[in-house]
Formats: C-alpha cells, structure tokens, sequence
C-alpha cells in the first residue's frame, strides 16, 4: 500500500511544478452550487528541504488553521489543503508545524470575482501571487550545547579563580624581580617593624 | 581593583540570560507530557491482518486515534476543530481510516498505518440534522464498493479510494431523513429507509453505481415515529411509535413496505415507555424497559417474543459474526466490586461462549460501553477481547480474565485544577533514599561534567538520565524544601479528581464524585476548603469539590470534601439549591475552614460550612460583602450586597437574600460582553511602589475588587471573516467592583474578539484581533494610583505630612491614571496566564497558550507601556527594552518544547516554596507540567551545577599551592647555598 500512496504523491508533487498556473487556476474556483456566497480555498504547504533540521518534517503533524480556529483542516500527501464553505470577506490562514514559524496569511475572497482569492503574508507584507506557503524560520525548541572549548571553560567562575591563581604564582615572583633590591630591602624592614602580617591589616576598611 | 572587576564580571555573566532556555538533555526532567484521548464514542479494530493489532476510536473530545491494542498506547492521533465533532468512523479498503464530521459535511480518509490524511471532501449539507456514514465491509482491496453518507438532506456515495463523490440525492424537499442503509454483499442495489416527517417510511432502491432510484415505495405510519430504531436483519428494522409503547417492524423486502405492530404491553407486563437501545443484534433487539433490559427476538414474519430479561445495569456491545453464521454479543453487568463479561450467542442466549468476573475499581463507576472483537486461538476456538468505556471515561481493554490496559481518559477533559502540599515526612519515618559512596557520587558528577562538555557518548548520556531522574528524589510522596513537589488536583468533567504528582505526573489517588439525588453530577469547581497551617495542623488538607446533577444551571448542586492526604471523601452532600456562582471569603474558622458562599438561581446566597461559628463570623462581617454578577446575554453587570436572612418555610439560617446595589449597562446595539476577568484572589504582590529611572515613584493600585470587561459591537462578535473594520470596535472597562464605577475606559476602533486576557497585580494584558492590520494585537493596561503620587517627597515622609497611614476604602473615590501600549503578535491565543512565585519578588512572564497548542513565556519587560524607540542610558540600565511594533517569539523560550498540549483549554500556575521558581500546569485533551524560573534560579544552584569542575578546581589549587611551595622550597634553600 505505501509505494502505491508514494506513486501518487509524487505523481501530484511533480504535476504541480510543472503546472503551478494550473494549481493556482483550480485554487479560484468556488464550489459550483450549493449557497451563492461560500467559497473554497485551496492552497499548499511547501517546507524546503534546506530548511529541514533533524526530524524531517511531516506532514501528518501539520495542522491548518482558518481564523484561530474556526475551521481546522490537515494536509494531504501532496501537501494541499482546502477549506471549504468560506464566505466571501478577509480570512486569516495559519500553520502549525513544530519546528517551523509560519507567518499568518491574510486571504481575501472576493464575491465580486466569484471567490477569487487574494493572499498576503501579515509578518512581511509579502503578497503572494499563489497560495504557496512556506516557513520563514525553522525554529529550534533547545539551546544549542556549545561545543567544548578551552575558552568557556576559562570564562566560568572556577576557570577565572585558576587564572588568578596562576597568575599570582607565577607573574608575582616576575614582578618582584624587577623591584629594585634596595626597595625590596626597606620594604621588608618595614614589615619587619610592622611584625607579623595579621588579616585585617591587608583589609583597607582597617587602614 | 581586581577583584572589583571580576566580581563586576562574574556578575555581568550570570544576569546577561534571562530568557527561558532548555538544552536538549535537559527536556523531561523538571516537566512531564501526557496524551490523552477523550471518551471514546466509537470503536472500529483492526486485527484481521497479521502484524499489528489495533483499534481506531473517535471521542467526544473531537479526536480519532489508531490505539495499540498489545499496550494501549497511540500509534497517531488527529485532534479535530472544536466545531468538528465526529459523526462515525470506519475503515474502508483495509486501509483507510473514514470519519465524518460537522454534521455529516466532512468525510476524510486517514492512512491506516501512520495517520496522515489521504483526502478530504466536504460535502453538501443543507440543514442540521442527524448523520449517518455507511462504510462498506469488504476486504478486497480491487473493488472499490462507495461509501454512502446521510446528513443535512442529501445522501452521498463517495469513492474510498480518492474521496471523490459518484453521485448524490437531493432529499431536502421531501424532508426524507435516512434511518438505515443497507448494502446486501454482492449487490449492486443499496436499500434506502427513512422517515418522512417521522409519520411515513419511504425505502428507496439506488443503483449504488450511478445513484438513480430504481424503486421507490412508502406508506403512512398513522401513530408516528419516535426516531429510535433498530435494524435486526438485512430486511427488517425495529421501530418504536411516538407514545413509545408500540413496537413497529418494517419488512422491506424486495422493497415492498409492511408494518407489524406488537405493544410493549403485550411483551411486558404494566410497561411504561420503552426505549430500544443501540447495541445492534442479529434478529434481536435490545429494549429498556421498567429499569430493566429485554432481549426481543424477531420472528421470521416480524413477530416479536421476550426471550431474555437483565437488571438495568447491563452494557451491551453489538453483535458480531462467529464461526457457522452465529452472531455474538458481549455483555458487561456489575455485581459489588466486581464486573462479570459474558459472552453469548445471539441465537442461544443460554449458550454463553465466555464468562469471566473481573475486580474492578470502585472508582471508575459503572460500565457505559462495550466493544466487542473476537479472535481466533491457537486451538481455532474463538478468543474474544472487550473493549470498555467507564463512566469516569476511563478506557480499558479486557482479554482472559484480566485488564490487559487502561487509560484515564478523564484527564483529556479537565475543567477546574487546583494544587496542594504533600504530607511533611516525618521523623523516624525514613523515606527510601539511596545514599550514593564518595566514588559513586565523584563518578555522577564527572560524567555530568562529560556531558556538560559534549565529550560523553550516547552509553553516557542515557547513565546521566538516569542519575538525574534517581538523585532529583523528585517522586517521593513527602514535601520538600523548595516546594518542587506538590500535588495538581484535576476536577474532570464525569466528575472524577485526580491528584497528580509534579515529579513524573502520575496519579496518587482518584475519587469519583457520588450523589444521592442523581447517577452521575458533573465536576464543575474546585476550592480550597481546608488548608491548615496556624492552629489545625494536625488536620489533612481538604478541597471542595462542587458539582452537578445535570447540564443546566438551576439542576441542584453536589458539595464534596475530599482529604488532600488520603484522597478519602470526609463528607459530601446534596445540597438542595442550585449553584450559579460560589465566592470564596476571606474568613476562616478555628479550624481553618474557609467560609464560602454559594449564590444560587434564585438570588439567595448559602453560607458553607453550615456551623454556628461559621454564622458568628459571617454576621460580623455582613455587612462589609459585595459580589457582581455578569449577565452576558443583557449586557448588563450587577453588584449586589446582602440583605437579610432567608424567610419561607424551606429556608434555613445559613440562607441570605440579597438586593442589587448597582448595575453597569452596556447598550445592547452597541456593545456585546465577550469576556470579564478578575485578579486571582490569591496572589501576592511584593512592592506597591515603582520606582522610575528619574528617581520618580508611581504607586500601583493595586485592588482585589477590580473586573476587567471586553466588549464588541455585535456585528464583530462573530468570527474573523465576517466583519469588516468599519463595523467592529472593541472596548476594555475596568470597573470597581464594590462601587460599580468604571475606572478606566479604552476603546481600540477596527478591532475583534477573541479577546483572551490576564489580570495580575495592577496590569491587565490582553490579546485580539486588529482588523485594520489584519494582525493580532496584545495590549498592557497599568494603572496607578494617583492619590498617593504626591507621598514621594523625602520632606513630607519625614514631617508626617503623607496620607501613606491613611486607612484606604473601597468605597472611597480612587484617582487613578493608567499607562497602556499596543504590540503585534503574529499567533492566534487559545489562553494566557501569568507566572507567580511565593513573596512576588521574581520577576513575571506571560504564559501564552498559542493556537499550535504550544505555550510560549513572554518576559512582562516586553509588555511595559513604559517601553521606548530610544531609551536613555537610565532607562537601559533599569532593563527597560526598545519598542519594537510586534512581541518577539523566540523558539527556545517555548516552555512547552518540542511537545504539544493538544486541544490546550488552560494554564493554571502555582508558586513554590523557593522565590524563583513557579509550577506550571497545561491542561487539554494532553496534560503538561513544568517548572519554570522566570528570572533564573538565582537562590539555588542549578542542576546543572557542576560540582565537579568545583572539586577539580579546589585540587588544582590545592596542588598548585603545594607545587609551588615545594619549589620556592627548594629555590630558597639554592639562594641559601649560593
């Protein structure tokens, strides 16, 4: 049963690129009888495959939906999808796929052109000349784990503490070497009278 | 100096993130995700093939599902609009799974295997009516027999294979209302019958290949119909009258029309009105009758006889084709705790194929569906399995004696939640932990660090899992000291509560709501009754639970107080009012009781819990009790005081009348109320005082008494489409709710409803649809309170000159001014919730349900009306963000990850113990919990704190110091020497 549902889909995915004038002729006819004002829209749910990151996407997972929920419709295999009993008026389309951001669509039906359909995509005023909706962004749910490097774990606290440390032991005795003796020598006879070092005396509230 | 700089640094680093984030590995530790299905309306299995065996359901939560049958869990599921309830469900061509929807307008086919829609077809339908989806059984695959659809006056038959419609019939003008379609095997010619006006049967005969009537017959009922019917062979249907006492069957063979009329009367003595239930049965139908079930057999010429008679409490699964042409049926009774399935042959009710009793809990309540699928053992008998609905909607598969699975269906209908604390764990009373030896921990710690660093394998990955979920300790059933684990007590709709652990979401205890006045009360409320911890801490928390005999508002009411600790009810009762509206008070008694009233349908209000200490304190405080009342339809807001004690001779003391103290009218051309919201009485506000960048104070105002109102013009209540922007407008109040003055008006031209809001401390944000843009706005009100502006000179503090003393009255007029900014938001919300954490003090995020079901944390920093183009330096400084014209919607601060709460309803949030952090509880057909820190943990170290690096580190310097000892050691002693 799956290679035979593959055939077709694939089948449709490569009549419409041939033809996609034809699709989008077929997405302005409104329903031949039943009420004078209620209109079909059809339209099609394109993820490129550059945008596909990890899972690939499905398209059973894919939900449409017209004007915050009051019609809910799925894709097809093929990725198409169609509301149906639309009254004539200003529509708002959305897609929920995990993993993608779609920009809500703006679509007019129009009752004068018998249920000619206009789309604008809300987030970047992008008409569109077919109802062809793709993601604007994949989006990634998890912060990305950094790769280890030497840096971030010189930047964390404990890898800041070492540095000091280091620098201390090893720089210090650098610097105390280009003291001048004589510098050195009063200085050390100075704490000498001073005598022994206590804590609080290198606190500077204390001096 | 140094130290200034890198303690600056340190700082700098730690507060630079502030968004929620989750690293992958991360995901399922603090939060836990549930799927759920709903109660299942019907059942189709799947297990002919070899492979895997399973069930396709569709429930009244709008969903259609493949089930495993080995476990119970789900293969796919499809969550429908909620305006798409599913009429019937089948399986065509062994591979397509078909429901129709909406009223019989909607047929789709699904994939068998992995559930994505293979087509969809809306079809015709005129007028609301009852539906009907015939799905041809076959298993041949190369002949493509039509399925054939009744609904709204048209008959349709569609191809299984593409959807496409091969004819349809137009009854609308006859009001011709199909009742049974009937497709002999092996026919071309499907058998139509229907009622016209419930007074006539009409049987058509269809080509089904071109849908042209080939024959047509109908004849006048002269009594009527009631509409409930029963088809018991390929030939005859079962019929009951319109005074539902007699019996009618229709013959129709060969399309020839005949009535037989037996009266229930004749079959059971002193009858009352009989009721033909729905289980099908091979020759044989199903009657209610005197609270008890009888088996009606058919005779070959429609003559009817009484073969068997069970108790009321009987469920039924239709019959089903055993081997040699018999039909069984299964059969579901109860008998004290346990529940006997007995399987029988439709032919020979004496010869019962299987009899097993199965120990069933007392809280799921009674049997309400049986489906029935046999199979065939090893040995070529046949085994048989029963699929079945409880009345708590649980769902349960039994095979051979045993519950093989089940599932607490309940939980997809969620409609009140409320949290509680678990038991303090006792001295003495040692609570299973492992402790972990030095090596074992060190061990932990540096695989975490391995993980922390990328270096650890998939084997490492999975240890460090584990360890998290083991050391977290996060699923014992004591409290602790943050305040992480807790119990989310969930109200259903069947009326069931079910206390659920935050640590991994399971169910604790269950309790299902009883009633001596009615079968089955509905859950509509939960309260805190009970919640002791002052005087009464020896006493067990305890939660009101109210509901419902009956859908309507005025169907007398059900209190029950159910113990927190044990799940045990303490005592329930019918109380003999209705219940419209209960109100919490901010009383409680010596044994820290809450004092609730109960507003009923007729303007009384009661007093609960009925004690005399209870009155005292409630007579003391009588006058000082004020409460409002939305009346949607009128448009009309009515604060009310109380006034007296009941009088009339059902009346008791614990009953008060009340008399209406203002009423705020909106103009019904104008104006429709769409929605009305109310701070959370329970939340804490830190600082009443704001200070701004110039040094400036703003004092909120912040009120317990403030309602917040949405209305539209009555041409943009509707849906999206519909209106257009001249016609629409939209207008926010805030009303006082003690005076009835409206503090604040806001009127936002060209714009809709939805309107989905939050209310917390002094700020209202709320979310809609702008017409004009074509987008969806969310708007912040904040309001201040004037009055008390002028406090903020040092002078006037010091000399006693501020009214900061002053008591503050409701009934007093407030000055207040009120702050507000407009944002785009490119989603569609279903809900919105705020965070709140114990003392107030962390920082708030909006929880925004989106239409994806996902729930996305908003900083409240975004929706600041005090938010510039250009902020000054100060303004930076004090976290104040650029204006942006839309909310950002940043992936990684979905707190709902990579899951969805599907047919998401409400987020309920509770604090912790800990300042920072905060429960979070989605609940919809899925369940979903989490932990959220909106400003970070920054008064606990995160799990993610590597002790580790910590421990290395202290070695490293440790041996640095020891190190470099030993060489200035030996440097001094070589200068000593030199």
């Amino acid at each position: 049963m799956a290679p035979i549902l593959r055939s077709t889909s694939l089948l449709a995915f490569f009549v419409c690129h041939i033809s996609l004038f034809f699709c989008f002729f077929a997405s302005n006819l409104p329903i031949s009888s039943g009420s004078e004002d209620s209109y079909t829209i059809t339209g099609r749910v394109r993820i490129p495959a550059s945008t596909v990151i990890g899972h690939a996407a499905k398209f059973s997972n894919i939900k449409v939906v017209l004007n915050g929920g009051q019609n809910v419709t799925f894709l097809r295999p093929d990725g198409y999808f169609t509301f149906h009993k639309v009254p004539a008026g200003t529509h708002l389309i959305e897609v929920n796929a995990m993993g993608y951001f779609f920009s809500p669509v703006r679509v007019d039906v129009s009752a004068r052109h018998h249920g000619k359909v206009q789309a604008t995509l809300t987030e970047t005023r992008r008409s569109l000349t077919e109802l062809v909706l793709e993601p604007l962004r994949a989006e990634q749910y998890y912060e990305m784990r950094e790769p280890f490097n030497v840096m971030a774990i010189a930047k964390s606290p404990m890898g800041l503490m070492v540095g000091f440390m280091v620098v201390v032991v090893f720089l210090m005795p650098k610097l105390m070497e280009n003291i001048d003796p004589e510098e050195m020598k009063s200085a050390q006879e100075q704490m000498r009278s001073q005598g022994v070092p206590s804590l609080s005396s290198l606190l500077p509230a204390s001096r | 100096m140094a130290i200034r700089v890198f303690l600056v640094l340190v700082l700098f680093l730690s507060s630079a993130i502030v968004s929620f984030s989750l690293y992958e590995d991360q995901a399922g530790l603090a939060d836990w995700h549930q799927r759920y299905i709903g109660k299942v309306k019907h059942a189709v299995f799947h297990t002919q093939k070899t492979g895997r065996k399973r069930v396709i359901v569709s429930t009244e939560e709008n969903v259609v599902a493949s089930l495993d049958l080995r476990h119970g869990e789900i293969f796919w599921r499809h969550v429908l609009g909620t305006k798409d309830a599913i009429d019937g469900v089948g399986i065509a061509l062994g591979k397509y799974v078909i429901t129709l929807s909406s009223e019989g307008s909607t047929l789709r086919a699904w994939n068998l295997p992995d559930g994505q829609m293979v087509w969809e077809t809306a079809l015709h339908s005129a007028h609301h009516s009852k539906s009907l989806l015939s799905v041809p059984i076959n298993l041949k695959v190369d002949k493509d027999y039509p399925i054939t659809v009744f609904g709204g006056g048209y008959l349709h038959a569609v191809s299984a294979l593409d959807g496409e419609v091969l004819w349809e019939k137009d009854f609308t003008a006859e009001g011709f209302e199909v009742q049974r379609v009937l497709q002999p095997l092996g026919s071309t010619v499907i058998y139509v019958l229907g009622f016209v006006n419930l007074s006539e049967a009409v049987v058509y005969q269809i080509d089904s290949k071109i849908g042209e009537v080939v024959a047509q017959k109908s004849m006048v009922f002269p009594g009527g119909f009631s509409g409930e019917i029963s088809s018991v062979s390929s030939d005859k249907v079962v019929v009951l009258d319109s005074k539902k006492s007699i019996l009618v069957t229709i013959g129709f063979i060969d399309g020839d029309i005949s009535f037989q009329k037996t009266p229930v009367s004749d079959l059971v003595e002193n009858s009352g009105n009989a009721e033909i239930l729905s289980p099908l049965l091979s020759n044989m139908l199903a009657v209610k009758v005197n609270k008890r079930t009888i088996f009606v057999k058919v005779g070959g010429e429609g003559k009817l006889e009484v073969v068997d008679s069970l108790s009321d409490e009987t469920a039924m699964s239709d019959s089903l084709p055993v081997a040699d042409d018999q039909e069984a049926f299964a059969s579901v009774h109860h008998e004290g705790s346990k529940i006997h399935l007995m399987v029988k042959l439709v032919n020979e009710l004496d010869n019962v194929l299987l009899r097993e009793t199965i120990q069933m809990d007392q809280h799921r309540g009674r049997v309400h569906k049986v489906f029935m699928n046999n199979y065939v053992r090893t040995d070529r008998s046949n085994g048989f399995r029963a699929l079945i609905v409880m009345e708590d909607h649980s769902l349960l598969l039994l095979q051979q004696g045993a519950i093989v699975w089940s599932r607490e269906e309940g939980l997809a209908s969620v409609t009140d939640v409320t949290t509680a604390e678990l038991p303090v764990e006792k001295d003495g009373v040692s609570v299973a932990k492992v402790e972990h030896t030095l090596f074992e921990w060190l061990k932990g710690h540096v695989l975490k660090l391995k993980g922390s660093l990328l270096l650890a394998s998939p084997e490492d990955v999975v240890a460090i899992q584990e360890l998290r979920v083991k050391s977290s300790g996060k699923n014992k059933l004591t409290r602790d000291h943050n305040g992480f684990r807790k119990l989310i007590l969930a109200l259903t709709r069947a009326g069931k509560l079910f206390a659920l652990h935050t640590g991994d979401g399971r169910i604790v205890w269950s309790m299902l709501l009883k009633s001596q006045a009615c079968e089955r009360p509905n859950g509509i409320s939960l309260y805190q009754w009970q919640v002791p911890h002052h005087h009464a801490m020896d006493k067990n928390p305890s939660v009101l639970v109210v509901g419902r005999c009956g859908s309507d508002s005025s169907a007398p009411g059900v209190l029950s107080f159910v113990d927190v600790y044990t799940g045990k009810e303490i005592t329930s009762s019918d109380i003999g009012h209705s219940v419209v509206q209960v109100l919490p008070l901010p009383f409680t008694d010596s044994t820290e009781q809450r004092l609730h009233l109960i507003a009923d349908t007729v303007g009384h209000v009661h007093l609960y819990p009925k004690t005399s200490e209870a009155l005292s304190i409630f007579q003391r405080e009588f006058q000082n009790i004020y409460w409002y009342t939305v009346g949607a339809d009128d448009g009309i807001i009515r604060g009310h005081v109380m006034k007296s004690s009941c009088s009339g001779e059902t009346a008791d003391e614990y009953c008060f009348t009340t008399r209406e103290l203002w009423t705020v009218v909106f103009p019904s051309e104008s104006e429709k109320i769409i929605s009305t919201l109310t701070r959370k009485p329970n939340e804490v506000v830190h600082t009443q005082a704001k200070v701004n960048t110039d040094q400036d104070l703003l004092y909120k105002y912040v009120s317990r008494n403030l309602l917040f109102v949405a209305t539209v013009s009555p041409k943009g209540a509707g849906e999206i489409g519909s209106v257009t922007p001249e016609e629409s407008s939209l207008v926010v109040y805030l009303i006082d709710t003690i005076t009835g003055r409206i503090l604040h008006r806001l009127s936002h031209q060209g714009c809709q409803g939805p309107v989905h809001a939050v209310f917390s401390e002094n700020w209202v944000v709320y979310h809609y649809f702008n017409l004009r843009a074509h987008k969806y706005e969310v708007t912040v009100v904040e309001i201040y309170d004037q009055s008390r502006a002028e406090n903020k000179n040092v002078w006037k503090l010091i000399l006693g000159k501020h009214n900061l003393t002053a008591p503050i009255t409701s009934y007093s007029r407030p000055e207040v001014f009120t702050k507000s900014q407009s944002y785009f938001f490119a989603q569609s919300v279903k809900t919105i919730a705020v965070t709140s954490t114990a003392k107030g003090i962390t920082s708030k995020q909006l929880l925004i349900g989106t239409i994806g079901d996902q729930i996305l944390a908003l900083d409240k920093r975004f929706v600041d009306p005090r938010r510039t183009l250009n902020p000054s330096q100060a303004e930076k400084e004090e976290g104040i963000i650029p204006l942006t014209d839309s909310l950002p919607i940043i992936p990684q601060s979905y707190v709902t990850h990579s899951h969805r709460v599907e047919g998401l309803k409400g987020i309920v949030t509770a604090p912790s113990k800990l300042e920072s952090t905060t429960h979070v509880f989605a609940y919809g057909v899925d369940l979903f919990y989490t932990r959220l820190a909106p400003s970070k943990t920054y008064d606990s170290l995160t799990d993610d704190f590597s002790y580790a690096l910590l421990l290395i580190t202290i070695v490293a310097l440790v041996a640095a110091i020891y190190i470099t000892w030993a060489l200035s050691e030996k440097k001094e002693l070589s200068e000593k020497w030199r």
